[in-house]
């Protein structure tokens, strides 16, 4: 009995490394701590009534927000210990196996967990107060897709303690992938965690694209729309037309593995190339997905901090939407060399370059937008006008990716992955940095050190050219990404140091950022309703947002709704009367979403251990779940207009 | 302000300057090419890199001078027009310049395309040379079928005769690259890819595998040593002379999960690569093949009887569109 | 005041739920045309295993189109009853529409019984790895409308026609018809183009 518990638990367990029991004694101690405090402090029913259960968009966003800063520190780590074993040739800090894990749990964990859940952040703090909206379209459906990304972003980080992580790369091409060469449950894990949070995904793009498309003010018609809204829009459209490929793709990799089938296995007629095909049809969709709402949070701070109209709002519009079109034709240029022959090569060159168009076009706008402005240079901004440069040559070394003859050389080099990590940290991370300092003060109702900021903001920046063009030049001295390490004769080392360096000079970037908020948080400074002379309606309400966000539902009559009330009334024309105030309708907050998440874990654990005990419970629990909502008709509640009133009052007592 | 952006663009310009004037240096072993296809692809690649930054520099130059000009201090003299947002002339400017941009790139690359397809022979008086190459798990394994011998993490051939590599795998997905001599092409197991390169004179040329294939990956180097003819004969009948020879049961053992010293083999089992390729042929009831489900059309030249005919790796292998979207 | 307000605020929001049940339509059409898709590419590769034209017994599936047609015709009845305010025919051909839809997943449940029973597995060729899963996934689909119709017809005989069990019954409907339409993919695709 005995030994077999103890066989259990040493495979159960990940075991053997310093490193991960270094990280289950902290695990297990951040967690002890955290119960600790909340009995304590009696604040479990705070955290139950307040966020666990809560169907605000703007406590949801805080949410997704913490949860990807926390995906950021995990991945960043990551970053850092692949960075710490190449630094140097034949170093021995990470066996091959665990650099295998760290490279693909990296990647998964940044696009999926960290700029994913950064922009729903983003979406759910935003839209509704830039549309004039009292909440989203489906608020409980706001609430589920929140959970499930939590529970699918947990069920993919438990592997890291328990059984093992995935290690056949980000996207898990098969054959690798398949149970003949990765028969250990890292692969599982990966499966399920994407697939849970995946429909949380998708359940996000259709509840943005409802909110956007019926719930703005009136008056707001689309051309009236504030630009990051559209690309919201363009982006959500993005994601329900790619992620059910994704679902399908992990569900038929999950059927091979765990019913024998023969999608992608070498053996029975599978077609491995079916999933590389596959993949990538969302695959690159995806980063368009994320850096589309990057370029919605530009335009609104570059003409805010210019203090001048947006440039081009129709260009702009066109350009959004026609980027999330092409997006879905360019998928093959990331196998030029799987044999597909001169026509689609060049069929895939072409669209690829095509779609560089729109998005060059989007960079002179911005430029214009400043151009007879007025520029300040407060921390949002100064991450946009980093971005403009950064991601111009990012752009330019992706056309040059994009030449397929030429492709062939830079392929699964350095040299792409230097690209890709200045296309999506120069513009997707840059991005939504710049929009959660931009939006903090509305969000959170105080202002962060700005000093502290500019810090942060320029070991970021030295940090990552000083990472990341050497990458560029190890690509061309045939460098291939992946290697775990190498060779003194390759005369690839002092490239890799540098590159090295530069990593951890973000590292201390990061530290700057989490030290900056603490700061701000010890050093209380409360924020105006309008910190930055904004130009749209969420600056028009105080700051925090109450919790029904508009008393009363603004009328919009042009773009910058707000920026133009502020002319008129600079002008001496008085506000226009408000309506009387009357009761507003809101969601009650429901249990449901985290619980039937929970189930969701329950079964995909279940699964990835093949423990049908769990599993089915798990699943006959989400049925439950969904028919206990179905069958509540008590969903929604009033708050009174004296309640109203004094809410207000106390806002405005606060401002002054 | 002004310090970050000379900061950017000193890093920026650093960079392109370590490109182009290290291009000599040995290091750099993409722009060093030394067989005609590399050649090649490192014009493309400059082409394609100088139209780029026609208007990648302006661009930033504009980025900064904007900047500069227009941040906000108490004795500004430039213009300030909050309420002008359009220009039709100016957005057809940067409409249609980047578009120009684009179609001048995209001829130029749609005709390398097809001239650099990598199954396309190489013109040249001489004969190819064939050799088969399988990645394995952790290894390459060279198969000369015309000198019947067969190599493993080592390849020689004779200088400037075309190479016609004939690509499989009999483990997870890898990739075939010299990166001085061409750019690589993918190894998978049920078929058979061309890759077509040249060395235009004699040396030691770095060889990866670079498409990650489990465990061992980063240990799949190999050499790729372009000699003379005469001394790429001698090689081949040393090898005749000395080394053992390859049966089907040392096959199976190298083909088994682990790393590999530089062997040498005198003989190779006939039809070997054949079957290899065969191994994982989608077939269905054994009348028709393909390797991605487009069953018709590939009826001839895969079939078991072609075993041990160089030619059996068909070229219409690597043609066809393998989704068929 | 409050009252009317608070009923044109219940309107608003069944129409943003209908719309957002389309785009879930549009969301469930790719992921079965991802599916179609792998079908036709992995159809051929039989590995040696039976093959479409030794395998399908047509009777049988054009029985189940016949029902799933039918089905989609009594829940369109459905709707018109009411719409007519009737609620006890809508109770009842929701149930007829149920019970055909019951008869449709029994039937396809035998036919992969008596498949597997062959020797013809999902893991005996790529071919059949699509085809259980094509298939079976609409089956699921069709299992988990008739859980959700019974959860309907019970909310329906607890609070009659409301604004939210109208648009409730609107979306069903919609689902149902949706699955007809992808079966008629699956019959032309799978089975006709198989046994051809």
């Amino acid at each position: 009995m005995w030994d077999s518990i103890k066989k259990f638990a040493s495979e159960f367990f990940v075991t053997g490394d310093p490193l991960i029991y270094g990280a289950d004694v902290s695990i297990g101690l951040t967690m002890i701590a955290v119960v600790a405090a909340l009995t304590y402090f009696k604040k479990w029913n705070w955290l139950w009534t307040e966020w666990l259960t809560t169907v605000d968009h703007k406590k949801i966003g805080i949410m997704y927000i913490i949860a990807s800063i926390l995906m950021l520190f995990r991945g960043g780590v990551d970053a850092l210990l692949m960075r710490t074993q190449l630094a140097v040739p034949n170093m021995d800090f990470l066996s091959p196996e665990h650099y295998n894990a760290i490279f693909t749990t990296h990647g998964v964990i940044m696009i999926l967990f960290m700029a994913m859940p950064f922009m729903f952040g983003l979406f759910n703090l935003v839209v509704p107060l830039q549309i004039g909206a009292r909440d989203v379209a489906f608020p409980f459906l706001n609430s589920l897709s929140f959970w499930l990304f939590f529970m699918g972003a947990m069920l993919f980080n438990i592997s890291f303690v328990i059984g093992g992580s995935p290690d056949a790369g980000w996207l898990s091409y098969p054959p690798l992938s398949e149970k003949m060469f990765s028969s250990g449950v890292g692969q599982d894990f990966y499966i399920w965690g994407i697939q849970i949070s995946g429909i949380g995904s998708l359940m996000t793009g259709i509840n943005f694209i409802v909110t956007i498309l019926k719930m703005r003010a009136p008056g707001m018609k689309l051309m009236k729309m504030p630009m990051f809204s559209w690309s919201v829009l363009s982006s959500c459209i993005t994601i329900i037309l790619a992620f059910p490929i994704l679902t399908i793709t992990l569900a038929l990799l999950f059927i091979d593995r765990y019913l024998g089938a023969h999608f992608f296995t070498l053996d029975g007629g599978g077609n491995p190339m079916m999933y590389i095909n596959l993949i990538w049809m969302w695959g690159h969709p995806e980063v368009y997905i994320i850096v589309l709402p990057a370029f919605g949070v530009f335009s609104e701070i570059v003409a805010t901090f210019s203090r001048k109209r947006l440039f081009g709002y129709k260009s702009m519009v066109f350009a959004l939407m026609s980027i999330s079109a092409f997006s879905f034709f360019t998928w093959a240029h990331h196998f030029f060399t799987m044999g597909s022959g001169a026509d689609v090569n060049a069929f895939f060159a072409l669209t690829t370059m095509a779609i560089a168009i729109p998005t060059g076009v989007k960079v002179f706008n911005w430029l214009f937008t400043m151009f007879r402005g007025k520029i300040s240079f407060e921390t949002p901004m100064l991450w946009a006008i980093a971005f403009i440069p950064c991601f111009v040559v990012g752009g330019m070394t992706g056309v040059l990716l994009s030449v397929a003859p030429a492709d062939f050389q830079f392929h699964n080099s350095y040299f792409l992955i230097a690209h890709f990590h200045q296309v999506i940290i120069g513009g997707v991370v840059f991005g939504f940095f710049a929009g959660l300092y931009y939006w903090w003060p509305k969000v959170f109702g105080f202002t962060l050190n700005e000093k502290i900021g500019k810090w942060a903001f320029w070991f970021w920046n030295a940090g990552f050219y000083i990472c990341f063009m050497p990458q560029y030049v190890l690509g061309l001295m045939g460098m291939t990404r992946r290697v775990n390490t190498y060779g003194w004769d390759t005369g690839w080392w002092e490239l890799n140091f540098v590159s090295t360096i530069g990593a951890f000079l973000m590292g201390i970037g990061f530290l700057f950022q989490i030290w900056q908020i603490l700061h701000s948080i010890k050093f209380m400074q409360k924020a105006p309703a309008d910190p930055w002379n904004g130009r749209t309606l969420e600056w028009s309400i105080p700051s925090p947002a109450p919790m029904y966000n508009f008393a009363t539902i603004p009328h919009v009559e042009e773009r910058d709704a707000w920026w133009e009330e502020k002319q008129r009334r600079a002008q001496g024309e008085a506000p226009k009367p408000l309506p009387p105030l009357e009761p507003i309708h809101m969601p009650k907050n429901s249990g449901i979403p985290i619980i039937k998440s929970a189930f969701w874990f329950a079964a995909g654990f279940g699964l990835v251990f093949n423990w049908l005990w769990l599993a089915i419970p798990g699943f006959i629990g989400i049925a439950l779940s969904m028919l206990a909502h179905s069958f509540n008709y008590d969903t929604d509640y009033y708050i009174p207009v004296d309640e109203i009133e004094r809410t207000e009052a106390a806002a405005k007592g606060d401002a002054r | 302000m002004k310090k970050g952006i000379r900061r950017l663009s000193a890093a920026i310009s650093f960079v392109f300057i370590m490109l182009f004037t290290a291009g000599c240096s040995d290091k750099f072993l993409v722009l060093d090419p030394k067989g005609s296809i590399g050649q090649q692809q490192l014009d493309l690649m400059i082409i394609s890199t100088i139209l780029c930054l026609v208007i990648i520099v302006p661009v930033l130059v504009l980025t900064f001078v904007i900047v500069w000009r227009y941040r906000q201090r108490p004795d500004r003299k430039a213009k300030y027009q909050p309420e002008w947002e359009h220009s039709t002339k100016l957005e057809t400017i940067w409409w249609s310049v980047p578009i120009i941009i684009i179609v001048i790139l995209a001829a130029i690359t749609v005709r390398y395309t097809y001239a650099l397809e990598p199954s396309k022979p190489i013109e040249h008086e001489a004969k190819p040379i064939v050799i088969q190459v399988t990645s394995l798990d952790w290894k390459w394994l060279f198969q000369y079928p015309e000198q019947g011998i067969a190599t493993v993490n080592y390849v020689q051939f004779p200088e400037d005769v075309p190479v016609r590599f004939e690509l499989t795998s009999d483990a997870p997905m890898n990739s075939f690259w010299i990166p001085q001599l061409g750019g690589q092409v993918y190894t998978m197991s049920g078929m058979a890819m061309t890759l077509h390169l040249i060395a235009d004179e004699p040396g030691t040329y770095f060889g990866s595998g670079a498409n990650f294939s489990g465990k061992d990956f980063a240990k799949m180097r190999f050499e790729a040593k372009a000699t003379s003819q005469e001394e790429f004969d001698k090689w081949v009948s040393d090898i005749k002379g000395s080394s053992p020879a390859l049966t089907m049961d040392g096959y199976k053992q190298l083909a088994k999960p682990g790393l590999s010293e530089n062997v040498t083999y005198s003989a190779i089992p006939e039809g070997l690569f054949q079957q290899i390729v065969n191994k994982y042929q989608k077939s269905g009831s054994g009348h028709h093949h393909g390797s991605s489900g487009e069953a018709a059309g590939h009826e001839h030249g895969n079939a078991p009887d072609a075993a041990g005919t160089n030619q059996a790796a068909t070229d219409q292998e690597h043609q066809m569109d393998h989704m068929n979207h | 005041m409050a009252h009317q307000q608070a009923h044109e605020g219940h309107h608003d929001l069944e129409s943003l739920r209908l719309m957002g049940f389309w785009l879930f339509l549009i969301t469930d059409c790719i992921l079965f045309g991802t599916l179609f898709a792998t079908y036709v590419v992995l159809h051929g590769n039989t590995n040696g295993g039976p093959t479409a034209q030794e395998l399908f017994a047509m009777p049988g599936v054009i029985a189940e189109t016949f029902i799933l047609l039918t089905s989609s015709f009594t829940s369109g009845l459905a709707v018109l009853s009411m719409n007519q305010g009737n609620r006890k025919g809508l109770i009842g051909w929701l149930a007829v529409t149920a019970l055909l839809g019951a008869y449709f997943i029994t039937l396809e449940v035998t036919e992969f019984v008596h498949m597997v029973h062959e020797g013809a597995t999902i893991g005996t060729s790529a071919f059949l790895s699509a085809f259980y899963t094509l298939v079976g996934t609409h089956g699921l689909h069709v299992s988990i409308g008739l859980c959700w119709m019974i959860a309907l017809m019970i909310q329906l005989s607890k609070r009659g026609i409301t604004s939210v069990t109208r648009r409730k019954v609107n979306v069903i409907s919609l689902y149902w018809h949706f699955l007809d339409v992808v079966w008629i993919f699956v019959f032309t695709i799978v089975y006709l183009m198989g046994v051809m």
